[in-house]
């Protein structure tokens, strides 16, 4: 059982072989890369490809790791117990369950997601540190251990907001999904959208590669701007002769909106193509 | 095995601990890496590396490391035949590269006669394969000889000369450079030097209301009240910026100052001030530098004291004058020399640090910039990630 990518998700040898390593190995795969590179994507096609479950577990800057195991809902309980509800007597009534414990207790060992797990408190890696090598936790409240039945496989995604234990680290596979190069481009497209025309896509590859190398650029467009923008070309029917045309007045590239989300980018654009025309 | 390797990613600063290794040979146990060099250099990467600063670091290491192995030599694949290997060669080469244990795991699989025997056997079928006998011991763990085949000193692993260079291709494009820690600033790892400054200061031990901890706790109190208090968490960094502007690094001043001002909302406070080249009695409050936003730098000393922490932004580079001379600015006639007020400044804020944007094997060559270095105690950076981070590091403590 190996990952070889999906007819939705073109993987790079290297991400292949990293990915291959972690389910082997069963250890958890840390992915990092520029925004838009698909990293939380890749979560869901191994989860495709290998047929499993996928479970997500998205994180945000309140998440706490305890919330990943379970959560005691006492309030609830204290309100049962003043209204008599005979519920009260259990305490397992009012434990909730986090994503962990249910990868953990899955069928077949599911693909776990911790999405952006550096959006969280600078502890949270370490809280998850047993739990993740183990594959175990204990729920105090009723007194149980909760053991994985299989190990999970564990996809971690990091935008580099915060640093990330060293003691974490040592426990995880590592991957970093690099800007796709023009073949590797050319081959996502191609899943995404079969049959279109080579003239357009080659045309829109030039202007975007050369778009990205513009210097001075604050956001620079990414594979996913990139797709929404051939999406784009495609409805509004726009020829390649258009984006050949790169004489000054058209230095832009049409419906530049999907690729500049920021107004001083497009104002460097504008600039540019202003002295163009001067010049 | 791959010891050697690994010693090589450590001395090159690559902090790949014990664990990551053992890793890496579990894997190569279980095959992962097949019998492919390229395999082995991305798996060893996702095992070794965990911080995509050091990918740069590790392609070089993997390149410097492999070479010899690696690249196909013709006409040299011709004349060492593998039977022509010298025992006594690979008798001290594991001589040198095994521990103890590993010995005596030799000496299970039938001591190393035996091994030695079965080697050479290995390499015989080998040369009978493959013309020329260019293709050796592999590096997959699975068979014993895997490891040993290993050398730093030359003995080749890997396939044929066509796929080395396809394959040696993908670390010698080196193409994490840009990520690397020491790369210059530009707009690419802004935001990463952004996080960098955006460092927590917890200062002391006040504490308020945990409203949530209070709710929770009463409620398992059965409805009694029962208090809970958390320390305070605020951030305590006063920040006072000295940027020097009028000069050729103005677009490095700028970029500097953008970033500390997009990380202004870490800071307690943040006080930006101007200079030309050197700072002398006066301050400017805008960049513009006119008269009007002239303020005295005794008054700066004397309204934000000792607790603010100092970065000074600039090349460093002037005319000897400016820096040791009364009467030396280029802008005004100063009293005071530019040392002597620099020297006043630093001794009014304890935490300071000087960053530099001009290249750093440039600074040795200009005087004033090795006479400031001086005065500021070494702690000069260079306007890089890892600069910045040093920087933030010497404030903080």
């Amino acid at each position: 059982m190996r990952f070889e990518g999906t007819d939705s998700f073109v993987a790079t040898e290297d991400l292949k072989v990293a990915v291959n390593a972690a389910v082997a190995l069963e250890r958890p795969l840390l992915i990092k890369g520029e925004p838009g590179t698909g990293k939380t994507v890749l979560a869901q096609e191994i989860a495709k490809a290998l047929n499993r479950k996928l479970i997500s577990w998205h994180v945000k800057s309140t998440t706490k790791a305890q919330q990943g195991l379970y959560e005691y809902d006492a309030v609830s309980r204290l309100r049962d117990s003043q209204l008599g509800d005979p519920r009260v007597h259990d305490i397992g009534n009012y434990i909730i369950r986090g994503k962990l414990w249910d990868a953990f207790e899955a069928e077949t060992a599911p693909v776990l997601l911790i999405d952006e797990i550096d959006k969280a408190d600078i502890e949270f890696p370490n809280d998850l540190l047993l739990e993740l090598d183990r594959m175990e936790f204990f729920v105090y409240e009723t007194r149980q251990t909760i053991k994985a039945r299989q190990r999970p496989i564990i996809v971690i995604t990091s935008n580099n907001e915060k640093e990330l234990p060293d003691a974490f680290l040592r426990r995880c596979f590592f991957h970093y999904i690099k800007f796709p190069d023009r073949e590797t481009m050319q081959r996502i497209v191609d899943v995404h959208y079969p049959g279109i025309s080579h003239l357009l896509l080659h045309e829109a590859l030039t202007s975007f590669f050369e778009l990205r190398e513009l210097p001075g650029l604050k956001k620079r467009p990414s594979t996913s701007e990139f797709l929404d923008w051939l999406k784009l070309l495609l409805a509004e029917d726009i020829g390649p002769e258009l984006l050949r045309e790169r004489n000054a007045a058209r230095l832009i590239p049409p419906l530049h909106g999907a690729l500049l989300k920021n107004e001083q980018d497009v104002h460097l654009f504008e600039r540019i193509a202003f002295m163009a025309r001067r010049g | 095995m791959f010891l050697a390797f690994f010693l090589a990613l450590r001395a090159a600063g690559v902090k790949a601990s014990l664990r990551e290794f053992l890793t890496l040979q579990e894997a190569m146990v279980q095959g992962l890496a097949g019998f492919d060099v390229e395999h082995f250099y991305y798996l060893a990467r996702a095992t070794l590396v965990k911080d995509e600063r050091f990918l740069d670091k590790f392609d070089a290491v993997f390149a410097e490391h492999f070479k010899g192995a690696l690249s196909p030599q013709p006409e040299a694949a011709g004349e060492v035949a593998p039977q022509e290997i010298p025992r006594e060669w690979l008798e001290k080469l594991a001589e040198k590269l095994l521990t103890e244990e590993e010995k005596a795991q030799i000496q299970s699989l039938g001591g190393f006669e035996a091994l030695m025997e079965t080697l050479r056997q290995r390499l015989e079928e080998q040369k009978g394969r493959h013309q020329g006998g260019n293709k050796w011991i592999g590096t997959a763990g699975t068979s014993p000889f895997g490891a040993y085949g290993y050398n730093p000193e030359g003995v080749r692993i890997g396939q044929e000369g066509s796929r080395h260079r396809r394959a040696v291709k993908v670390w010698d494009k080196r193409e994490f450079r840009n990520l690397a820690g020491d790369a210059e600033l530009g707009t690419r790892n802004m935001k990463i030097a952004l996080r960098r400054l955006r460092r927590f200061a917890r200062e002391g031990a006040a504490e308020e209301l945990d409203l949530t901890g209070t709710i929770r706790s009463t409620a398992r109190n059965a409805g009694y009240l029962d208090l809970q208090m958390v320390p305070e968490r605020h951030n305590a960094v006063k920040l006072l910026l000295l940027l020097d502007i009028g000069g050729s690094m103005d677009e490095h001043i700028h970029l500097c100052e953008q970033l500390f001002t997009a990380a202004s909302s870490e800071f307690k406070h943040l006080k930006h001030l101007y200079f030309h080249n050197c700072p002398y009695e006066t301050l400017w409050r805008d960049a513009r530098m006119r008269a009007a936003d002239v303020v005295s730098t005794t008054d700066v000393l004397h309204t934000y004291d000792h607790t603010w922490k100092l970065v000074i932004v600039g090349d460093a580079a002037m005319s000897p004058y400016e820096l040791l001379s009364p009467g030396g600015a280029i802008s005004s006639w100063n009293q005071e020399s530019g040392q002597t007020w620099l020297k006043r400044i630093l001794d009014a804020y304890p935490k300071a640090a000087w960053i530099n944007p001009a290249q750093e094997r440039l600074w040795h060559y200009t005087q004033t910039t090795r006479l400031i270095a001086e005065l500021m105690e070494q702690r000069m950076y260079g306007l890089t990630l890892e600069g910045l981070d040093q920087a933030m590091r010497r404030l903080m403590h």
